[in-house]
């Protein structure tokens, strides 16, 4: 934070002012009690103050993770029914096969095979950035340039291939599961139409672990993000991370560490709201024994 | 006159090696206004006869021949024509009420989703069709009840509930697979009540599939019997149940323990070993026999058991008295009853008294030592050693990993680390004898067993530590009436060689009849009679005894 001429008062002036000469239990104290209030001190390369670089970098990564995490579970949950109905298809094992590539590939090599194919050989998407992002004051976004839109297919395909897997499979064993269940058997000896059967009676029992899963998955795509932007040069949240690392910025991890712990917890509190929401059993457990 | 006729149904399972007949050509006729019994041990192919009437069988089995005719419709024309008599023309009832409706539908939901398919009704009428019907089938504030989830029903009301379900699109015919076995007695006998009272309203033909012949004999106008997937025999209950044609039908008959008089020993028709007795004898060598002195083994006062509901508040409000203030005593030698409905706390005060449980209150004195006090291991471990338990379930309570004979040894070692394995082996195969297994069997894997060979295996693990009082907690419920006989029958036996003290516990009148001495009956966690036996059967002393007894029903009701 100092250049080579700064003499050895200013350097000890400077100790006293960023409070290095305090105990470590006072120092630590500090921290605890600004970081309540939302501030991380400033950044040691940026020299800026590391709320507002976060600030800047939080819709980039916010949006990657939303587009992400709508193709997986949109996408995981309807190959997942399909493969969990149609389980002897052709198209189902070949879905099958491809989920187990997810799985198994690391994302920065998906990532590099995806800028290799889309922007280098056929040169359709841009292979880094955000594209042209418009500032809508306290957010800015990709969403309203056709740019914008576009550089954002890649990395959110990338980042979403590992989490769309694991919920296909998920998807995929509820439903076997559920359709060899008694009131599926008995839904049938009522003459309930087929589509009824598997889309209202079972898929709907078949959506609550999913929905478990994937509350917490979230958390892990905002992560993984970390790879996904730095090899896709996004500038959010986890591309700044990468960054501050390479020059043992302090302020900015500890102030992404806790940010990142702060969206787990707040992720799966909402899931638990939904989790009340969705499964009628845990909603009225109250009066459960008076039936 | 004839209105569902099936002929020569017959359904294979094709497996890679073989093809397994599930039902072989089988011809049942059933009335309209009639309840026809179709009964059977497990695998005899009753319920694969009820599913495949609507063409319900599960992968990979499937109808190969035969034919099913519902009035003048031959429904089994094409595999699609059959999906529009599903529910329309014919109803189902499954076993397990608590399984068979879907948890996340409320019930209103399930009903008119129902009837919208098969009847041209606006949700507005189907909804006045749904709740005439749960008031129909005696649910009350049916309004109310309309909009609840199937978690908030009991498990009687909840079958109501699928027997309004199955009735719904008022269908002619209606088949009722187990429909009360999941069920407590009281619950059983009105849900029992509901389908002959609705057999005659709407003039239904009803097929009652089950195994128990007391069922049966309060229910059904004529009955099928079935063995291995084939018709034993078919006709009148009155003549069936009294003057049985074959061997296997006066086998089952015989097996079924009468409500009326206490039997020495179950007759057991098909196979029953003349020369067994003296296999017993080889355990007696090993067997320090305690005589049988008159004296209370067992002491119970004032036992009680909560189970907190939650456990961040402590107040009595959330807890649930499981068992409460409960004294009883069992002398040596004798064989006690405890019998209730589901959560009387019946296995409650089994677990407490072998010690799986620590009792809320109240004191459990064995041989007059206070074992609830007991602090030491090794203390504890002495009396572990003598009070033995035998599960309910044969199934879960066999560790599937370990071959009969690990099984069985561990207990002895645990209990007499220095035995030679000479020696252990030689136990192990005097304690299978004795159980009426074969010595090859200690070198087998449980799921190489049947239901009854392994709860045999059971009962040789609990007598290895040579325990003086055996806690058989519903030790043959799981278990098909023939099997029940022959395990009740070597409980008997043991007991009378070895001096054994039984606590029994089951909900199973007749069964208790058979194998007690002195019967507690519990209710809600409260005991509220002790009494002999013959006693408690010929002037029960509570209400409660009277109404079991009144409920339980009664194979002998043929003859009245």
């Amino acid at each position: 934070m100092v250049g080579e001429e700064t003499s050895d008062e200013e350097r000890a002036e400077l100790r006293e002012t960023l409070g290095l000469m305090d105990p470590i239990h006072v120092q630590f104290s500090r921290f605890i009690v600004n970081a309540s209030k939302g501030e991380f001190g400033i950044s040691y390369q940026l020299r800026r103050p590391v709320s507002e670089l976060i600030a800047e970098r939080l819709p980039a990564t916010i949006e990657l993770v939303v587009i992400s995490a709508l193709i997986a579970l949109v996408t995981g949950t309807l190959l997942g029914v399909y493969t969990g109905i149609n389980r002897k298809g052709f198209l189902s094992d070949f879905v099958l096969a491809i989920s187990l590539l997810g799985v198994s590939l690391p994302t920065f090599v998906i990532g590099i095979l995806f800028i290799y194919l889309f922007a280098v050989i056929l040169g359709i998407l841009p292979s880094f950035g955000r594209g042209e992002v418009v500032d809508l004051g306290f957010w800015t976004t990709g969403f309203l340039t056709v740019s914008g839109l576009k550089a954002i297919i890649l990395p959110s395909v990338t980042l979403s291939l590992f989490q769309m897997t694991y919920i296909i499979r998920l998807v995929r064993a509820e439903m076997m599961e559920i359709l060899q269940t008694d009131y599926i058997k008995f839904a049938r000896a009522r003459g309930i139409s087929e589509n009824s059967i598997k889309y209202k009676h079972a898929l709907k029992n078949g959506l609550i672990p999913v929905i478990t899963i994937a509350g917490i998955n979230i958390g892990t795509l905002i992560a993984f993000s970390i790879i996904t932007e730095t090899v896709f040069q996004w500038p959010g949240m986890g591309f700044l991370f990468i960054q501050a690392v390479q020059f043992v910025d302090i302020p900015i991890m500890s102030a992404y560490l806790v940010f990142i712990a702060f969206v787990f917890v707040m992720i799966n509190f909402v899931v638990d709201i939904l989790y009340y929401l969705i499964d009628p059993r845990i909603r009225v457990k109250g009066d459960a024994a008076s039936g | 006159m004839t209105f569902l006729k099936i002929n020569n149904l017959s359904v294979d399972y094709q497996m890679r090696k073989e093809t397994v007949y599930a039902a072989k050509n089988v011809n049942i006729e059933v009335n309209k206004g009639e309840i026809l019994g179709l009964v059977g041990e497990s695998g005899s192919g009753k319920s694969t006869v009820g599913n495949a009437i609507i063409n319900l069988i599960d992968e990979p089995g499937k109808v190969s021949s035969g034919s099913v005719i519902l009035g003048d419709l031959n429904i089994h024309e094409n595999s699609e024509s059959i999906v529009k008599y599903r529910g329309n023309k014919i109803g189902l009832i499954f076993q397990d009420p608590q399984t068979s409706l879907n948890p996340i539908l409320t019930v209103g939901e399930q009903l008119i989703e129902t009837i919208q398919t098969h009847l041209k009704l606006s949700k507005e009428e189907a909804k006045n069709k749904s709740i005439n019907l749960l008031k129909e089938v005696g649910i009350k504030d049916a309004e109310v009840r309309f909009d609840n989830y199937p978690h908030q029903f009991s498990g009687g009301m909840r079958q109501r509930v699928v027997i309004s379900l199955a009735l719904c699109c008022e269908p002619e015919l209606l088949i009722a697979d187990e429909p009360t076995t999941a069920l407590d007695v009281s619950i059983q006998s009105q849900i029992l009540e509901l389908i002959k009272k609705l057999t005659k309203q709407r003039n239904l033909a009803v097929i009652l599939i089950t195994h128990d012949m007391g069922v049966i004999a309060e229910t059904a106008d004529r009955v099928a019997v079935m063995k291995s997937g084939n018709l034993v025999e078919i006709g009148e209950t009155k003549k069936i149940l009294t003057k049985p044609q074959e061997n296997y039908t006066k086998s089952l008959v015989s097996s079924v323990p009468p409500t009326n008089k206490k039997i020495s020993r179950f007759v057991i028709v098909e196979k029953e070993n003349s020369d067994k007795k003296e296999n017993n004898i080889k355990i007696l060598n090993r067997w320090t026999k305690k005589e049988i002195i008159d004296q209370d083994l067992v002491q119970i006062k004032n036992l009680s058991k909560s189970f907190d509901d939650n456990f961040f508040t402590e107040s009595s409000k959330n807890s649930v008295m499981a068992v409460n203030d409960v004294s009883f005593e069992i002398k040596e030698g004798e064989s006690f009853g405890l019998v209730g409905e589901s959560g009387s706390g019946k296995s409650t005060i089994a677990k407490m008294i072998v010690n799986l449980f620590k009792p809320t209150s109240g004191d459990i004195f064995f041989d007059k030592v206070c074992i609830t006090k007991i602090k030491q291991r090794s203390e504890l471990m002495k009396f572990r050693k003598q009070i033995q338990m035998i599960f309910q379930d044969p199934y879960s309570s066999l560790n599937g990993r370990l071959k009969v004979k690990d099984i069985i040894a561990e207990p002895i070692t645990l209990h007499n680390p220095s035995i030679s394995s000479l020696d252990l082996n030689n136990y192990i195969n005097d304690l299978l004898e004795s159980v009426e297994l074969t010595q090859k069997s200690a070198d087998r894997y449980p799921h190489e067993f049947s239901g009854g060979q392994r709860q045999r295996i059971s009962i040789a693990r609990a007598l290895a530590t040579q325990p003086r009082l055996l806690v058989c907690d519903e030790p043959t419920s799981a278990l098909d009436v023939s099997i029940q006989a022959q395990i009740l029958n070597l409980l008997k036996d043991l007991q009378e060689q070895l001096n054994l003290t039984i606590l029994f516990i089951s909900h199973d009148l007749p069964v208790v009849r058979q194998m007690c001495d002195r019967i507690g009956v519990l209710k809600d966690g409260k005991l509220c009679e002790v009494s002999n036996t013959e006693d408690l059967f010929l002037k029960p002393g509570h209400e409660y005894t009277r109404e079991l007894l009144r409920l339980m029903p009664k194979i002998e009701s043929i003859y009245n």
